[in-house]
């Protein structure tokens, strides 16, 4: 995993690698800027990387697996001249000329256009032992740790079709799902609701809200509030799943990149322009409305192009003359 | 497999890993578990980079599920440090080299 010269300035250097960061990598690589891909050390591939099969990405009449679907937009970028950091970006300063990119074993990348294609991160309730309980009862991916309940009675808290598709693929391992949801009304997709509805093992625990986990190193039950009466009622669960929704993980360009009142990075709509010139935005960092794969992608494409035609406009088609060689940050 | 660390197993274990006078870092994992895979090639660099403090074994957790369920693994991948035959310390979940070191520092 040795990083390649950091004396060189990248013309595009790419921030992420779920759908929107590898739809940006193959258009800028089949547009000859060779792009360099910040892939992240193990979240490459991004949040589809945790689900198993994904139904509505177009093209795919059978379904394909979210792993084997990122698997194929990595290598497709890759043919085109795509080139992967595995490793995190820690910082970057994109008011700098050219802007450069940090990554955690000390690297900096220099470059003239960044995309941004981040993504989210889970939410968490944030009710105490929560964090603390993490990996020992208390999960975010059904797929990830679904195996460790098995024969179980486990929780999942949610009302959208992440909590739903959790639920129904719990029940492979579990022998009770009890969905809590603040609400008496779901706002997962019919289908998703439908699926639900039919299987005998989720069961629903309605205008609920989680306010305490019990267990001694483990989880051992929960303690639910009745969102209208303020009732309390215990739940007797060794797992606790939790899908309430994403964060934008814009933390990296905070203070830089103009963000939303939630933390999600504004562009010129429709562009994928951020208010630094040379800096574009795409994928789950920029949108929360749709949030889908092929949204993502979408936009990884437009950012592609925004940032190709920026790199044109300011004449930057041939590779910069080198100036001297300053090593920055190389160990 | 690489060369610096080596699978364990329930038979094994308590050879390879309670009895060892060295810290042993245990690796629970599974062949279904991508960030289990992004964490190995990690693990194979500190295990040669540090062998003199520290041992590193891999645990497959759907061949060996005794010590999997003996040490309450419910998450994978979780990377417990034994010292003298006791856990001394767990992490779970994926994490990039720079962190797990960071984590290991007492033992490295």
């Amino acid at each position: 995993m040795t990083n390649s010269s950091n004396d060189r300035v990248e013309k595009v250097v790419i921030v992420g690698s779920g759908p929107a960061g590898y739809t940006a990598a193959l258009y800028t690589a089949r547009a000859e800027l060779e792009p360099l891909v910040i892939e992240g050390a193990i979240d490459g591939g991004g949040a589809l990387m945790k689900t198993t099969e994904v139904e509505n990405f177009p093209g795919f009449p059978e379904g394909i697996m979210g792993p084997a679907l990122m698997e194929n937009m990595r290598a497709q970028a890759e043919r085109f001249g795509a080139r992967f950091v595995t490793d995190d970006a820690v910082s970057v300063d994109l008011t700098a000329q050219p802007k450069t990119v940090t990554l955690d074993d000390g690297t900096t990348y220099r470059a003239e256009a960044v995309i941004v294609a981040t993504g989210s991160a889970y939410r968490y309730l944030g009710i105490e032992r929560e964090q603390d309980l993490l990996g020992r009862g208390v999960s975010a991916c059904a797929t990830c740790d679904g195996f460790f309940f098995k024969g179980r009675e486990i929780a999942v808290v949610g009302g959208g079709d992440t909590a739903l598709e959790e639920a129904t693929f719990l029940t492979r391992f579990a022998d009770k799902v009890t969905l809590i949801h603040r609400r008496d009304t779901l706002r997962a997709s019919k289908i998703m609701q439908e699926r639900a509805r039919q299987d005998p093992k989720i069961s629903y625990a309605w205008n609920s809200e989680v306010v305490e986990i019990k267990g001694d190193g483990v989880v051992s039950g929960l303690v639910l509030r009745d969102s209208k009466t303020g009732e309390l009622r215990d739940l007797d669960v060794s797992g606790l799943f939790v899908a309430i929704g994403h964060d934008p993980r814009s933390g990296l360009v905070a203070g830089q990149l103009d963000l939303d009142p939630e933390g999600y990075v504004l562009v010129k709509h429709p562009t994928t322009a951020t208010n630094i010139d040379g800096v574009f935005a795409c994928g789950d960092v920029v949108d929360h409305v749709y949030r889908q794969a092929i949204t993502a992608a979408g936009s990884g494409c437009a950012a592609a192009l925004d940032a190709e035609r920026w790199l044109a406009a300011r004449g930057e088609a041939a590779v910069p003359p080198e100036t001297e060689l300053t090593v920055v940050g190389a160990h | 497999m690489g060369n610096a660390t080596k699978a364990t197993t329930d038979a094994t274990f308590a050879q390879d890993v309670l009895q060892s006078e060295k810290p042993v870092l245990v690796d629970f994992w599974a062949e279904w578990c991508g960030p289990c895979k992004m964490v190995s090639p990690v693990l194979e660099e500190i295990a040669a980079e540090h062998a003199d403090k520290i041992t590193v074994v891999k645990l497959n957790i759907d061949e060996n599920p005794e010590t999997a369920r003996a040490y309450q693994v419910m998450s994978i991948p979780t990377m417990s440090v034994f010292v003298g035959g006791q856990v001394d310390k767990s992490i779970v979940g994926a994490k990039p080299k720079a962190a797990l070191i960071r984590d290991l520092e007492n033992y490295l």
